[in-house]
């Protein structure tokens, strides 16, 4: 039997990227502190924290570039350890950092790839003017990398990665300092991406990014990962969401509050905070109380559990 | 049970090789390209030998020409043009080391860059960027050379060289060349900044001076004779200049050897290493 199959309970899938008990130091400074990671073929995992959590470094150990102090990882079920350079042949790496030649231009930077993959000149050429296409650099295409903004920049990047066509992709941060509607771009291109059976493993500080587009999302904090499932497994962790109301002034407010079991007021804002799933029934129960005790409600909002909240909830901290 | 097949066939050492070539010349046509879409580097390590030869004719040549007096070697008479025969061979040294000053920048500027992160999580034979870097260099040198050779033909340096001994002259040069590309190599990877790689090589631009290339080493006082004496740009520099000029060689060609093959071979595997150490994480 292969070493290099990971199956999950039940399911005959297999994974791309597995890891297991990864530890990272440097120094003193403790970076992963044993971390778990499973990404089955074709399907996207967010790593989701905030800055300093350790992401960058997980990319770094899945993807050759270092070596971790302990644990074990494959990756297209190749063994970094033992083979690295069977392991980079599988994988395709966009770092946060943009890694493009600035003196060259967006197309050499491309046939630069494509030699390096050793494709025969024709292809290689070919396939350069094909990602240019694909990335909207065509008119950018013969100027130099360096004079690229920080969204062109990002997609001639990731068009790098892409030459060599790899079946397992990390993506570090990819929208970090995009524009919105760059990063919506960066979207539809990494969903395009998997619709062709690419496995993805994108780290984010977005949980909306996550929510958007992750199959699966782990919740990296301090070198640990604390927790994991689909975005909305992680949404059912948290106890519902809650219904806030609003009122004109003071006396309405001290009204409401009397009459309603809230969880939280602001008297400078006039609001009420009150649990619920913001249900119909919920909500038409809640008006027809305050209409009969003839209380005026300004506004409602309901509120639903977002990865904002999970994140909150697992880590004590605000999102990002 | 469908799996992914761990394709684990070890790579041919054979296949690993003629990739490393390949990669080897992808990366050297990259270092190419630079040079020639931002020649400003290569244009100053070209003039600098280039001002410091007309400096020397020039302004101190007159003067020193006929002070090389007793400390000449034989056959030369005093005088600005006697100057230039003297001193051409110390200039052609310097366009090496001023173009090996230039390769710690560029290799220093480089490390900087994020596609060198690139490189390491792609199968690229890991020598081929620091080689593409060297043939790179080796080639800017040689441009370099040839530059400050006509130069210094044009201010009256008067070579009496067979071809045999300009062969072995260009041997000689590629050797040195060799040697300080890797040292600087070296000290552009081990720099913490671009700003410390041009600086740290700054000791290999002096070492001319502090040799028999601009003033014969007799004429130096005692401890700057002794230095003089023993250090490696006296031996290039005495064996450059008899091979061109056909003053007396004797045993510095193999000094000459020894030197750029140990300084060679220490700085390759220093560099090797440098570069292959793990990077520092971000």
């Amino acid at each position: 039997m292969n070493t290099a199959t990971y199956e999950t309970a039940g399911a005959r899938t297999v994974a791309a990227i597995a890891a297991r008990g990864l530890h990272k130091s440097f120094g003193e400074k403790t970076v992963l502190d044993g971390i778990d990671l499973t990404v089955e073929q074709g399907t996207i995992l967010a790593l989701l924290g905030p800055n300093g959590a350790g992401k960058t470094t997980a990319v770094h150990l899945l993807t050759t570039y270092l070596r971790p102090d302990a644990g074990e990882i494959r990756v297209a079920g190749q063994d970094p350890e033992k083979n690295p350079q069977a392991v980079r042949r599988a994988i395709g790496v966009t770092g946060q950092f943009s890694a493009v030649d600035g003196y060259l231009t967006g197309r050499e930077n491309l046939k630069l790839m494509a030699d390096l993959h050793l494709l025969p000149a024709a292809v290689g050429r070919r396939r350069a003017a094909e990602l240019l296409e694909r990335f909207e650099l065509v008119e950018a295409g013969d100027k130099p990398a360096s004079s690229y903004s920080g969204g062109m920049k990002r997609k001639l990047d990731l068009a790098m990665t892409l030459v060599g066509d790899p079946k397992v992709i990390f993506l570090d941060e990819p929208t970090t300092g995009l524009d919105p509607r760059s990063r919506r771009t960066m979207w539809d291109i990494i969903r395009g991406l998997v619709a062709e059976g690419t496995t993805i493993l994108l780290t984010t500080q977005y949980l909306e990014e996550a929510d958007q587009l992750a199959d699966r999302v782990a919740v990296l904090d301090g070198g640990r990962i604390v927790a994991e499932g689909t975005p909305a497994e992680l949404k059912a962790r948290i106890p519902g969401g809650h219904i806030e109301l609003s009122f004109a002034d003071r006396t309405a407010l001290d009204a409401a509050a009397t009459l309603l079991d809230a969880t939280g007021r602001d008297d400078d804002a006039l609001t009420l905070q009150l649990p619920g799933d913001g249900s119909v029934s919920t909500l038409w129960t809640l008006l027809n109380r305050l209409r009969e005790a003839s209380i005026e409600v300004t506004s409602l909002a309901v509120h639903t559990p977002d990865l904002d909240d999970v994140f909150f909830a697992l880590t004590g901290r605000k999102g990002a | 049970m469908s799996t992914i097949t761990a394709t684990a066939s070890p790579v041919i050492t054979a296949d690993a090789r003629s990739h490393a070539f390949a990669h080897a010349r992808i990366m050297l046509r990259r270092n190419l390209k630079h040079m020639q879409r931002y020649p400003s580097l290569t244009l100053m390590v070209m003039l600098m030998p280039i001002v410091f030869l007309l400096l020397f004719v020039y302004v101190f040549g007159g003067t020193l020409g006929s002070g090389l007096g007793g400390g000449m070697p034989a056959g030369m008479h005093g005088g600005r043009s006697a100057y230039a025969d003297y001193v051409a061979p110390a200039i052609i040294l310097m366009a090496v080391v001023a173009a090996a000053q230039g390769t710690a920048i560029a290799v220093a500027q480089d490390m900087t860059e994020g596609i060198i992160a690139r490189f390491r999580t792609m199968a690229v034979a890991r020598s081929s960027v620091l080689t593409g870097h060297v043939v790179g260099a080796t080639i800017q040198t040689l441009i370099g050379v040839v530059a400050v050779t006509g130069a210094a033909l044009a201010v009256g340096f008067r070579p009496h060289a067979n071809v045999a001994e300009w062969f072995a002259a260009l041997g000689v040069i590629l050797m040195l060349t060799c040697a300080v590309t890797w040292l600087c190599v070296g000290l552009g990877l081990s720099a913490k900044s671009v700003e410390t790689a041009s600086n740290s090589p700054m000791f290999l631009m002096l070492l001319p001076f502090l040799g028999s290339g601009f003033v014969p080493t007799s004429s130096l006082p005692t401890v700057v004779r002794w230095f003089a004496e023993y250090q490696p740009f006296t031996a290039v520099n005495e064996t450059l200049r008899g091979l061109l000029t056909g003053t007396k060689i004797g045993d510095n060609l193999v000094i000459t050897i020894a030197w750029c093959v140990g300084v060679t071979l220490v700085s390759y595997v220093w560099s090797r290493r440098l570069y292959e150490r793990e990077p520092k994480a971000k």
